[in-house]
This record gives C-alpha cells, structure tokens and sequence, in this order.
C-alpha cells in the first residue's frame, strides 16, 4: 500500500501532527462474503424472534422458578402488545385490547397471532438455514475459519481478554482481527445457529424426523433447547451491540466496508498474521 | 472492487450500498406485510407453505412409522376445540357417508357396524396440538389404508387403485366433514393412507365420549391436532383440494409433523 499517506507521514510536518494523534492506515478486515452474511443475519434474526413470540404465545410452558416456587410467566402480558408511540411505522402498528375491552394502538401485537407467526417463521427459516450454510461454507473454503477458531490456549487469554474490557488488566491486547473471547464467541455462535436449526426441525417434523426428536431428548427437551438458545443469541447480541459501541465507529466501519484504520505497526503485524 | 482504489472513497461507497440495502429491506419487508391475503395468509407466505409442503412432502414416507409408547406414557385426557359439534346430533342414527369410490357410482352409507367389522388396529401415539402441547393417547379402529382396500378411492384412468405403488393414478386428497359441516378438513392422499392413521371409535379403552368425537374420528399421528377431525359425516376422495377449516384461517394447509 503506497498510499499518499504513507508517503506525507515521512514529512516532517505529518510527524510532528502524529505525536497528536498517530498516523492511521487502511487494512482490509472484512471481506464483501463475510459483510453480507452477517448484514443479512440481522433482519432475519429479528423476524425469527419476533414469528417465534408468536408462536409461544399459544402455549406459553415456560414460567420463572425461584427456589422451587414459580413466578410467573417469563413474559408478562403487557409485553405482548405495548402501546405504540406517534412516530412507530403504522404498517408495524397492530390494534391491543386492554383489559376492558378497549382498542389501541400497540406496536406490535403477538396475542392470537400463531397462524401468522408460524407462516413468517417457516419463510425465514430458509433465509437463516441457507445464509448460515453459505456462511459456513465460505469460512471452510476461503481458510477465514484460522483466524475464528479458538486455539488451545484460548480459554487462558480470554480471561485476559474479559479482564482487560473490565479495565481490570493494564497491558495491551496482542494485535490480531479476532481475540481470543471474539473466537470463542463467534465460534460458539456458530453452533448455536446449528443448533436452533436442528431443534428447530426436531420441533417442526417430530414424526416426520422423529429421529431427530428422539435424539434431542424429545419434542418437550428440543423445544426447551430451541427457546433457551435463542435466549442465549439474545445475549450474545447485547454483548455485541455493546462491544461495538465500546469500540467504536472505526470497528463498525469495518464491517460495512470492509476497511479498518489502523496504525502502521498494527497493519504489519496483521499482514504477518494472514 | 480492486483494492487499489483509495479505501477511503471506497469506504464511503459502501455506506451508499448499506443504505440502498437497508431501504430495499424495509421496502421488501413493507411489500410483504401488505401483500393481499390467501386464506387468511399473506400471499407469499402462502406460497411459502406450499413450498415447505412440497418440500417436506418429498421426504414423507408412508411406511416410516411414528414413535408409538406403551400404557406407562399416557397423559391425561384433554378436550379441546368443538367446532362442528353442534348439540342437534343422534349418534344411533349415524351413518358414513363415503364418495368417490372407484368401485361405486355413487356415495354409500355405512353403519358404525360395517365399519367395526374390519380388522382392529391399536397404537398408543403422541397428538400434537399446533398450539405447542402434546397428549399421549391409546385409539382403536380401523387404518385408513385398510379401509381404502376395501372402499378404494376413485383413479384418473378408472382402473381400479394401486395403494402400495406411487399413487399417480389415485385421487389426490381425502375431504372429511362434520354432519353438519362446521368443521372440515383435507388431506392429502399418502398422509391418509399411512400406516398409522386410524378411522378411530375407542380412546383409552373406551368407546369415544362425544366431545371427542363420537362415533368416529380421525387419529392421524403425522398432522397437527387440526387434521384429527372429530365426528365424521362424510368422507370423499377427491382430485380437488379439499377445504380445510384451518387452513381458512391462515394456517398451513399441510400441517404435516
């Protein structure tokens, strides 16, 4: 890369401005393949757990245990159709029924909706199912699965890791595209989308595939697996969400473009690495 | 894209290609939702069903049998749904009415009688309503396919039926009504003739209760609870797709497990 930045950062004048703030360089973090897939997965996601609420509203099994004792619903009611404020998109809206009867406006309604919920669920799935496979596909193909498979030690450094984003650990993170707690999670998530899928099907076609059924511990257990992975996902995706804020616009860049800045040291280490 | 380009105007292209993808998305979306309805579903969703029905269809096989359990797994009884259960009903006057035989011109009448005079088949076997629960229960009756062999559904060449073989010639559906038509249902030709689906008059040991259908019932282990229509008035094999209650509502017609 013999950019024109390059060349001014060996002007005086540029390294004088560099002790300020230090010369950045681009680095090409994410290829095209990768961005879509994980663009795509966003919307997607979305639907399933929206369809899926759906769908458990029927038959809602799950309740809160304390020390033996139930709670409670995981969801309470209201959360099924929430009022809607002016600005949410009236093609979103849907009419709530309040407890005497009266109608609003909600933003968005899961009550009786189970026919609906099951159509878009099993639409999407085939988005979720074929986007997951090309991804995974690509990973194998394209050798991107070295830098995302979690190596032998990194259980150790991703201790490390957790202890650094809590500012509990001082020293620097060694320079690489993935950390050792972004391997593990991201490889972690893979298995879980694999595993939505499986339990999903083994809860879609219990007799049809009832050796899947069977497998998964039955249609109560692989719908137990089903719902408490997707809580998990949920959890990934607050993580994420606030990892990437944590991070920054130069990080979030990189996954819509492709390009991260980094310094000129950071890019040859990085370039060594692939 | 070469990656010679200067990054940083490619960069800001891609931003342009995000929103243009992220426009097309809630545009997409936006189409969708709005679609015009088809039995109750958006339109492609409905296309959307019948793919997933042909898809799951192809790997349907009438001879893979469900799980059945032994008496230790059974659940306690469960009422649920009684449209087409209206109270205007004499259960010893009832008869079948079946049409669409290849080997009758037109309907018969069968009595409770006729049809306890086939061979018996029992199975204890797991009904899965498409709210998210299950029942395991113990039926008793006759197989549809054995029936079928005895009162065969009409063919498109008018030979009579070949029910082992791919069942290109056959009728393609089963049309089952309650007498007084508040609830129907269709299925399709290799779920009725597999070999766990029952015309079924016992559960548990004893004959139907009228909330679960008296006289006679389905019992088909590979669909949802909604295609175990209860209280059978007429049974009619057919090339049309039948009506389906559910389906009306924006279920899946299908409704295979």
């Amino acid at each position: 890369m013999t950019s024109t930045e390059t060349i001014e950062s060996n002007s005086p004048e540029v390294v004088e401005q560099s002790t300020a703030a230090p010369v950045r360089v681009p680095t090409y973090k994410h290829p095209l393949a990768i961005r879509w897939f994980h663009w795509i997965n966003f919307p997607v996601l979305f639907l399933m757990v929206w369809s899926g609420l759906m769908i458990y509203w029927a038959n809602r099994v799950f309740t809160i245990h304390l020390f033996g004792l139930s709670i409670g619903p995981l969801f309470p009611d209201s959360w099924y159709s929430p009022h809607a404020p002016s600005w949410w998109p009236a093609f979103l809206t849907a009419t709530g029924q309040d407890d005497s009867g009266n109608s609003y406006r909600a933003m968005w309604s899961l009550d009786q909706r189970l026919a609906e919920g099951m159509g878009w669920h099993f639409l999407f799935a085939w988005v979720f199912a074929i986007n997951g496979f090309l991804y995974v596909l690509y990973l194998a193909l394209s050798g991107a699965w070295r830098k995302l498979l979690p190596k032998p030690a990194a259980l150790q450094e991703s201790i490390q890791v957790v202890l650094h984003d809590l500012k509990l650990r001082k020293q620097p993170l060694p320079v690489r595209k993935y950390n050792a707690a972004q391997q593990i999670a991201y490889t972690a998530v893979i298995f879980m989308g694999l595993l939505m899928l499986l339990t999903g099907v083994a809860i879609y076609k219990p007799s049809e595939q009832s050796w899947l059924t069977q497998l998964l511990g039955g249609y109560t257990v692989a719908r137990f697996i089903h719902f408490w992975t997707t809580m998990a996902l949920l959890a990934f995706f607050g993580v994420h969400i606030l990892q990437v804020a944590k991070t920054g616009w130069n990080n979030f860049r990189a996954m819509v473009s492709g390009w991260e800045w980094v310094t000129p040291a950071e890019k040859d280490e990085l370039e060594a690495q692939s | 894209m070469s990656r010679r380009a200067d990054p940083r105007i490619l960069s800001r292209r891609s931003f342009v290609w995000a929103g243009i993808a992220a426009l097309g998305t809630w545009g997409s979306l936006r189409w969708l939702f709005t679609r015009r309805l088809d039995g109750g579903a958006q339109w492609p969703v409905r296309r959307a069903l019948e793919v997933n029905e042909g898809f799951w269809g192809d790997l349907f096989s009438r001879k893979h049998k469900v799980p059945e359990y032994t008496a230790d797994k059974l659940t306690p009884e469960r009422e649920n749904g009684d449209e087409g259960l209206g109270d205007d009903f004499d259960p010893t006057t009832w008869k079948l009415k079946v049409d669409g035989l290849s080997n009758q011109d037109g309907p018969i009448e069968l009595t409770l009688a006729e049809l306890q005079a086939m061979p018996h088949t029992e199975m204890i076997t797991e009904l899965f309503c498409i709210e998210g629960w299950s029942i395991v229960q113990k039926w008793k009756g006759v197989r549809f396919v054995d029936f079928a062999r005895k009162y065969p559904p009409m063919t498109l060449s008018g030979d009579p039926p070949d029910l082992d073989g791919d069942l290109e010639d056959v009728v393609r559906y089963v049309s089952l009504k309650t007498p007084d038509e508040g609830y129907y249902v269709g299925l399709d030709m290799p779920s009725a003739l597999h070999e766990q689906t029952l015309l079924c008059w016992e559960m548990n040991d004893k004959p139907l209760a009228m909330e679960h259908g008296a006289p006679l019932r389905l019992v088909v282990p590979t669909k949802y609870g909604i295609k175990n229509i209860k209280r059978i008035g007429s049974l009619t094999y057919t090339d049309q797709r039948p009506r389906d209650f559910w389906a009306e509502q924006g279920y899946d017609w299908f409704a295979g497990l």
